[in-house]
């Protein structure tokens, strides 16, 4: 039976509650969850003041309730499996690399910053800076896939070595800039200045968008890889239509501006 | 032991522990795939002469390949890994990549992998980018027509080389008809391929020869020409022809299934009997009984 927590108090500030993660529940007994230590604010306080606790820890924690103030859920997680049925708050799953967290709602800015490993799926929309590294890192997401059904905000995928973004709307501007390497798959529009200052990686985007001028155009073509990918796609539940799956795409290269080996690739169908 | 009127020899058929890997070749329309799967397959019938074998095992609809294109389920065997490991590079290196539009997957779920893709990409001269999806590493090759997709490591598994089937006629036409006839039902299974030429093979061979350098000579007991010359011959007054079909699978029970829906097959008016073969038993590591593989069902 799967520990199920009950969001019964809103926070008047937001919450800290990285302690709610398998790799900190795990051999505890129910008593001792309730206890775990949550920071309201700058207060220490018992987990219980906020959630209610039930059943037990089997590695699947189920979570009911609007947790928009609650930050760092399932932070450095490594096992196991998270679903919120609600919204949650920022820096969810930051530096987990395994397991998988579902959330059913929408989700604050920085999903899965710096995220090693495990997935990410957010059903509804997500904010700014999803996958992303820390302000001063030089390197973001390492590994692991984000999967957001909805949109996205500013700079997703910002400095990404590896792993795997999807967005199953639009995402903001600044997607995938300066990007080390990776994949970011938007299946709606983009906004501006994409891949500025990227190094290495893919960014797919299934609508034309306007490119900066240290992007070059290779060519048209059919990149078998990107089959490969949607056909994953449609298995996480995401709609690729027949026109994308056998479309061509325009490949650009850049950003120029730094190793010139990253690649955009356009929707060059019909 | 008979199905209708062929006889079933009571011998075996000794076979060998290989190792194999299935490789998935896709590409924009089945004919360029079967082009792929031809060319990696040619020239690998028997590890005698060929370093490997290997053959097609399946035809795999666009809507059941890696990436939505028509596909070709090709096997390989080859006696050790590492041999086996270099013998994919090769053939995928000069096969597969160098034929339009294809891609190269690895098709084996479990076993020891060996690195193909990994060392392929060199070829990309610095251009090569990869990719990582769930638990596979892809590697993206600029080629003349785009790029040539492959995966970096491709898995390897213990097998089994060597299962076969004699099959002795009255006559070249009725035997043929039967091999023919064998081989298609075979060629029905998944995890077996027959390596030799249409899947059947007329130079069946023996362990040794009276010249010293040559590790295997024709198979003199099955020569209907040697008959009354041989001391060992092993046909009776009425066989006038024999073929050999030979199977590698990625399993015993594969093999064994293959060898038993293929003499069923083979069980035809003008063959005399169905027979195995071994060379005494102290060479293979499985010894698959003709009369233990169900045929009386």
């Amino acid at each position: 039976m799967a520990l199920k927590l009950k969001l019964h108090t809103k926070p008047e500030v937001p919450l800290e509650a990285d302690c709610i993660c398998p790799d900190r529940m795990q051999s505890l007994s129910p008593t001792e969850i309730e206890n775990l230590t949550v920071f309201h604010g700058n207060r220490q306080v018992p987990l219980k003041d906020f959630f209610e606790c039930s059943g037990d820890f089997d590695g699947e924690i189920n979570i009911e309730g609007d947790l928009v103030d609650v930050k760092h859920i399932a932070s450095t997680m490594s096992f196991g499996k998270i679903t919120v049925s609600g919204n949650v708050g920022v820096h969810t799953g930051a530096a987990m690399s395994g397991g998988e967290i579902i959330i059913e709602g929408d989700a604050s800015d920085w999903v899965g910053p710096e995220m090693l490993g495990g997935r990410i799926t957010v059903k509804g929309n997500a904010g700014h800076m999803v996958g992303s590294g820390y302000r001063g890192s030089t390197i973001g997401m390492q590994g692991g896939e984000i999967i957001v059904h909805g949109n996205v905000k500013n700079e997703t995928g910002h400095v990404m070595r590896r792993g795997l973004i999807v967005v199953g709307g639009n995402s903001g501007d600044f997607t995938g800039v300066n990007m080390v390497a990776g994949t970011i798959i938007v299946l709606g529009e983009m906004g501006i200045r994409t891949g500025a200052g990227m190094k290495r990686g893919s960014i797919i985007c299934q609508t034309k968008s306007e490119l900066l001028p240290t992007f070059t155009k290779s060519c048209d073509y059919q990149p078998s890889f990107l089959r490969h990918y949607f056909k994953y796609l449609q298995t996480l539940g995401l709609t690729i239509s027949d026109s994308l799956m056998n479309s061509p795409f325009e490949r650009w290269c850049g950003d120029s501006i730094e190793l010139n080996r990253g690649e955009i690739l356009l929707y060059a169908g019909k | 032991m008979k199905i209708k009127s062929t006889t079933i020899v009571d011998t075996f058929a000794e076979a060998f522990k290989m190792y194999g890997s299935r490789v998935i070749i896709t590409a924009e329309t089945k004919e360029w795939a079967m082009a792929a799967a031809q060319s990696i397959t040619g020239f690998a019938t028997s590890v005698i002469g060929c370093k490997c074998e290997a053959g097609i095992e399946a035809i795999i609809d666009a809507d059941d390949s890696p990436d939505l294109r028509p596909g070709v389920s090709v096997l390989m065997f080859a006696m050790d890994a590492e041999s086996l490991g270099k013998r994919l590079m090769e053939r995928i290196g000069q096969c597969v990549m160098t034929c339009p539009t294809t891609a190269c997957y690895n098709g084996l779920a479990e076993g020891s992998s060996v690195i193909v893709g990994g060392q392929l990409r060199y070829f990309g001269d610095g251009h090569q980018i990869s990719k990582v999806l769930g638990e596979s590493k892809l590697w993206r090759i600029p080629v003349m027509d785009g790029e040539f997709l492959v995966d970096d490591k491709f898995n390897i598994q213990e097998s089994v080389g060597g299962g076969n089937l004699l099959i002795l006629g009255k006559d070249q036409k009725s035997t043929l008809k039967a091999a023919s006839a064998a081989t298609k039902a075979m060629r029905e299974l998944s995890d077996i391929i027959l390596p030799f030429p249409n899947g059947v093979v007329r130079s069946g061979s023996k362990v040794g020869s009276k010249y010293k350098k040559l590790i295997a000579s024709t198979n003199d007991a099955y020569c209907p020409t040697l008959r009354g010359v041989v001391e060992n011959s092993e046909l009776d007054d009425g066989i006038n022809s024999v073929l050999e079909i030979v199977i590698d699978g990625l399993t015993l029970e594969a093999v064994e299934q293959a060898m038993r829906v293929g003499a069923i097959a083979a069980a035809k008016p003008g063959i005399k009997k169905i027979s195995a073969g071994n060379y005494g038993g102290g060479l293979g590591q499985y010894h698959i009984q003709l009369h233990k593989l169900g045929l009386e069902a």
